[in-house]
């Protein structure tokens, strides 16, 4: 009985599900802190607001190599070659 | 579906495959220069309208640098200009029916974080010397120097992951829906990628400029103060 293919989907699926857990809860707090943060000094936006995007493109990293590792399982996956 | 890890071979010249990216990236930056040619070519010291919007551009794009780096932009204005400019159109090249951006393929992910990788060598070494570039390395402490290696090799590597992600994410998505439901349905995810595309390349040429800072300022020495 050839089970890989199987595992591997399932897998995947986890892989984005409760990898998408983690960033998300992160962008959350870290929208609101930026928010609480230009509300009390709105001149500071500027800055603020850039360095908010730095910070979630690192934290979207995260997501991103579950999403890669569910593509490999996928679409490329070494067990099945 | 085709596999977004596997890139259509259109042609050959001689052992070299072309690939769909390979040619819509020459078909941008052929627009590219050719744009920057005839935008260029009648400077004027009273700017005429279109001169007047090419140098709104680059004053934003300066204004971006300086506050990023804390230094005068004119070293780093042409190749984070250059970066920021070509990712933005190839996210956007989706708009045009049957083309697929190059950016949605590892290959120019990559090309494009190598080139960040080795203009950060570069800069740092212009900006410290060789030795104040390699001193950098042992910053804030020589215990961490394998963990600054490391760092060094990791952020390019997460860099270009999250552009081919979050552009191929897109293109994806838009696959599936348009093979579901066909007309109109996937318009609203369209515009969602447009403004996926613009964070994106705005967030590669921020990192590209954050990490070549963090290299000048980590080599230079620090003024001692007497406390």
């Amino acid at each position: 009985m050839d089970y890989i293919p199987h595992v591997s989907i399932i897998c995947a699926t986890l892989a984005v599900a409760f990898g998408s857990i983690g960033p998300a809860l992160a962008e959350g707090r870290a929208v609101a802190a930026a928010m609480d943060a230009i509300a009390r000094q709105p001149e500071a936006a500027n800055t603020i607001s850039r360095t908010l995007f730095v910070g979630l493109a690192m934290i979207e990293t995260t997501a991103i190599y579950c999403l890669v590792i569910a593509l490999l399982l996928l679409f490329a996956n070494p067990l099945l070659a | 579906m085709n596999s977004p890890l596997f890139s259509t071979v259109l042609f050959q010249i001689g052992p070299v495959p072309i690939t769909q990216a390979v040619l819509t990236t020459w078909g941008i930056m052929a627009v590219l220069v050719t744009g920057a040619y005839v935008l260029t070519r009648h400077l004027t010291s009273a700017p005429s309208k279109r001169q007047a919007a090419i140098e709104l551009i680059v004053a934003t794009l300066d204004t971006q640098i300086t506050e990023a780096t804390g230094a005068a932009p004119a070293p780093y204005r042409g190749f984070i200009g250059s970066l920021f400019v070509f990712i933005l159109i190839a996210n956007w090249a989706s708009l045009i029916p049957g083309m697929e951006p190059p950016t949605a393929q590892l290959e120019t992910d990559a090309a494009l974080a190598c080139l960040v990788f080795f203009s950060v060598v570069w800069f740092g070494i212009r900006g410290a010397g060789a030795a104040g570039y390699l001193r950098s390395f042992s910053k804030p402490n020589p215990v961490m120097i394998p963990l600054n290696i490391l760092q060094s090799l990791t952020r390019v590597f997460s860099m270009f992951v999250r552009l081919f992600g979050n552009v191929m994410s897109g293109v994806f998505v838009i696959g599936i829906v348009a093979s579901l439901a066909g007309l109109l349905v996937p318009i609203p995810l369209m515009a969602l990628d447009l403004l996926t595309g613009l964070v994106q390349a705005y967030i590669f040429a921020v990192l590209a400029m954050v990490f070549i800072a963090a290299t000048i300022t980590n080599g230079t020495p620090k003024p001692q103060k007497d406390t």
